[in-house]
């Protein structure tokens, strides 16, 4: 199919495109962002006038639940969630069951998703067998069967030895290892932010040092292993900061938040609220402002929706008992939007956390609109205003927590290597 | 949704009492009184009131009690009420029923109210927000939350020893950490208005930033107690010693138990209170448990009088046109 898109604000942050103009796509790739090709003629032309169009996102994580706990979720019904959200990459962790530490799971994962063909899937390998963190999982046949990366998602490893290792591993593996940066001992039986609120509600507490130790002592090892180290999912300002500072001397790390802990504090979990209940915990109001700068000077480099999808049980008891995670993949662009409009972001660097970054810490030809890269585009009404209601989302899982917020900006078009895979 | 909001009905009256949180002084203040008008219920022949005639109560006890369970229980039956009493293992529930599944249960045996408790933060919360508009829940403790008749019943006790709250200094000694009562207290003690709330504690049994709970934080006892009117002293969990929050009982009895000694620095008129049950030997020594000071047992017998005014409120039994009920 040959599609023109006209006349839209076109961000591109990777070759720095700010400006309005066309684009040409024929074959699933982009043709052109100038002039019209030699006799081409569309098929169909997509009127962006007063819109903005941008890469395709790349969300670096969301849980889609297949294989496992098709209860909760599957890969067509989150593949469909996500692209009316302009997300055409997603980048799932290991932890389904069973645990992408075989090829045959990896292949499963693709294969589904590529019977449904909505959005590109992609899966990081586990880092050890089972996520048990005692033996390292095949990471090179990980990787040919077409992981893009390998981590042990939530699940802690205590014996700081068997990290090592994998570091050493993976680094010689030429794969980027995903960290989750959480001190299982520190802790401990915690469902909340320690501080204010939880001493309030009474819940076990999660210091802020389960997360910064876990970032130090994690850094030393990337320091001696030379590991290529991705930080996920932090929470807090200070971690932010010292894998900001290890960066400035050299080291090769990044790191990305979920699009929750740029919005949210520990006040929102009040009256025990399940679908505020999130790992790693929503933190105080500091460290939220905090991670806003961070994502509009750099230091966090992506931001993610850590989509996790659950069932209305799942978070339908006493809230220490409910399963942590909230259901975020079609809010990622409107929330980012959100930010954009309360000017904590510019726009530019909030599409390049959600596009050209995030494919650049999996190594995907993707999140750039240039000539010859796969046609991956959304197209964004910024100026509609919308409510989120949550009985009202595509994906499976209800359990988000921002029912009822009002948000200003809405993907109207998302093509996903040149087919037009959700319009509004 | 807030913490507060959920325990009101549309016209400000308690509905649920979940915890002392967020409750205007004047409604803390109506369930004292109501309890007083109680009080002389079990002194008489005939100790039983009609109020609650026809009325269903269901103890729902998820974790093991006997007093609490019992002065539920008693006071539900003074008001004439029909008790129930359910004490569910937590490994029932986990074999497949879920809580809203008991809940449906329950609710279809046609009860009025729920009394609750959990080992979980927040499940009388929870279960309030699950339950038929008809059915009011009362929390009987949840987790480290909250366990607001004991903190009324406490002030009930302070109350008829010292007349009013005004003028108090008040020292909680013990594991604040894993306390409810502990948190329901210091809510109560500060919205009615008491001079001075002290903890005291090490740091270990210290939930973070206990401070802006209106608390001032002391480690040292003989400090902590300096000029009290009122020590109230925690129960100390055996279990706390086999984690890494206390090295030994006799340590913690050398620091934080209570002796007649250490208490010589409260004020002459000091009352020491305790929710129960009392481990001798480890938070308080029997001389100081047994001794002139002592109201521990005066709390008990109050909590029938409060757990009834409680179950009378939310059951509408005040309101001004409703005197009869239905």
């Amino acid at each position: 199919m040959r599609i023109k898109i006209s006349n839209g604000h076109i961000i591109n942050p990777a070759t720095r495109v700010d400006r309005v103009g066309d684009i040409y796509i024929a074959d699933g790739k982009i043709l052109s962002l100038s002039d019209a090709p030699d006799g081409f003629k569309a098929d169909r032309e997509i009127d962006a006038t007063d819109k903005l169009v941008c890469p395709g996102l790349v969300d670096l994580c969301a849980h889609l639940r297949e294989p496992g706990a098709e209860n909760k979720a599957t890969i067509a019904s989150e593949t469909s969630a996500a692209v009316t959200g302009g997300i055409t990459s997603i980048c799932c962790p290991p932890d389904t069951r069973p645990v992408v530490d075989t090829p045959a799971v990896a292949e499963l994962i693709h294969q589904r998703a590529t019977q449904v063909n909505k959005a590109r899937v992609y899966t990081l390998g586990a880092m050890t067998f089972g996520l048990a963190g005692e033996r390292l999982a095949e990471m090179d046949t990980l990787k040919r069967a077409g992981c893009v990366g390998i981590s042990n998602a939530l699940a802690p490893i205590e014996n700081t030895e068997v990290l090592r290792r994998a570091m050493e591993y993976a680094a010689s593996c030429d794969l980027t290892l995903h960290l989750f940066a959480e001190d299982s001992h520190l802790r401990n039986q915690g469902v909340a932010h320690e501080g204010a609120v939880s001493t309030r509600l009474g819940l076990p507490g999660i210091p802020e040092t389960a997360e910064t130790v876990a970032v130090s002592s994690a850094l030393l090892l990337i320091e001696q292993t030379g590991v290529r180290a991705h930080f996920c999912r932090l929470s807090t300002g200070r971690g932010v900061a010292m894998i900001a500072e290890a960066g400035r001397r050299g080291l090769a790390v990044s790191a990305d938040v979920g699009i929750c802990h740029l919005h949210l504090t520990e006040m929102d979990i009040d009256g025990f609220n399940s679908n505020c209940h999130l790992r790693p915990p929503l933190r105080s109001q500091r460290d939220r402002e905090m991670l806003q700068q961070d994502v509009a000077d750099g230091s966090i480099n992506a931001v993610c929706s850590d989509h996790q999808p659950h069932d209305a049980d799942a978070k339908s008891a006493p809230f220490s008992l409910t399963e942590p995670g909230a259901s975020t993949i079609e809010l990622l662009l409107p929330l980012m939007l959100h930010l954009v409009n309360r000017k904590h972001i510019n726009l530019t660097t909030a599409i390049a956390a959600l596009t050209i970054n995030p494919a650049r810490i999996l190594g995907l030809r993707a999140g750039n609109i240039d000539k010859d890269m796969p046609a991956d585009i959304c197209i964004i009404d910024t100026d509609t205003a919308w409510n989120v209601d949550n009985a009202a989302l595509v994906s499976a899982g209800k359990n988000s927590p921002f029912h009822g917020w009002e948000l200003t900006g809405r993907v109207t078009h998302t093509l996903c290597g040149g087919i037009p895979v959700f319009e509004r | 949704m807030t913490v507060t909001n959920i325990q009101l009905d549309s016209n400000g009256r308690l509905k649920h009492f979940l915890t002392t949180e967020g409750l205007s002084q004047q409604l803390l203040l109506d369930i004292l009184n109501h309890a007083e008008s109680f009080a002389g219920v079990g002194k008489r022949a005939v100790k039983k009131v009609p109020l609650l005639r026809g009325k269903t109560v269901v103890n729902l006890f998820f974790e093991p009690s006997t007093r609490t369970r019992t002065t539920f229980e008693l006071a539900a039956k003074r008001l004439s009420a029909d008790v129930l009493n359910l004490n569910i293992p937590y490994s029932s529930t986990s074999k497949g029923e879920t809580l809203s599944d008991t809940l449906r249960t329950l609710e279809a045996m046609h009860s009025d109210m729920f009394v609750v408790r959990h080992d979980n933060s927040g499940a009388a919360h929870y279960i309030a927000s699950q339950v038929a508009p008809h059915i009011s829940v009362i929390n009987g403790g949840d987790g480290r939350h909250a366990h607001p008749t004991q903190a009324m019943l406490d002030m009930f006790t302070i109350r008829r020893h010292k007349g009013t709250f005004s003028s108090l200094v008040v020292a909680i000694v013990g594991d604040i950490l894993h306390s409810r009562v502990a948190r329901s207290l210091i809510h109560a003690l500060t919205t009615l208005g008491v001079c001075e709330v002290r903890v005291v504690a090490p740091n270990t049994l210290l939930p973070a930033e206990v401070e802006k709970l209106g608390v001032h934080v002391f480690h040292d006892m003989r400090r902590g107690l300096a000029d009290a009117d009122v020590v109230y002293m925690l129960r100390l969990q055996r279990e706390r010693m086999r984690s890494a929050l206390l090295p030994s009982e006799n340590e913690y009895f050398y620091r934080y138990g209570l002796t007649r000694e250490k208490l010589a620095v409260a004020r002459p008129d000091v009352i020491v209170m305790h929710p129960g049950p009392i481990n001798r030997g480890i938070e308080i020594e029997s001389s100081v448990a047994d001794g002139e000071h002592s109201v521990i047992l005066e709390q008990v017998s109050h909590g029938i009088a409060v757990r009834m005014a409680v179950m009378a409120m939310v059951m509408g039994r005040f309101h001004d046109n409703n005197a009869e009920g239905t």
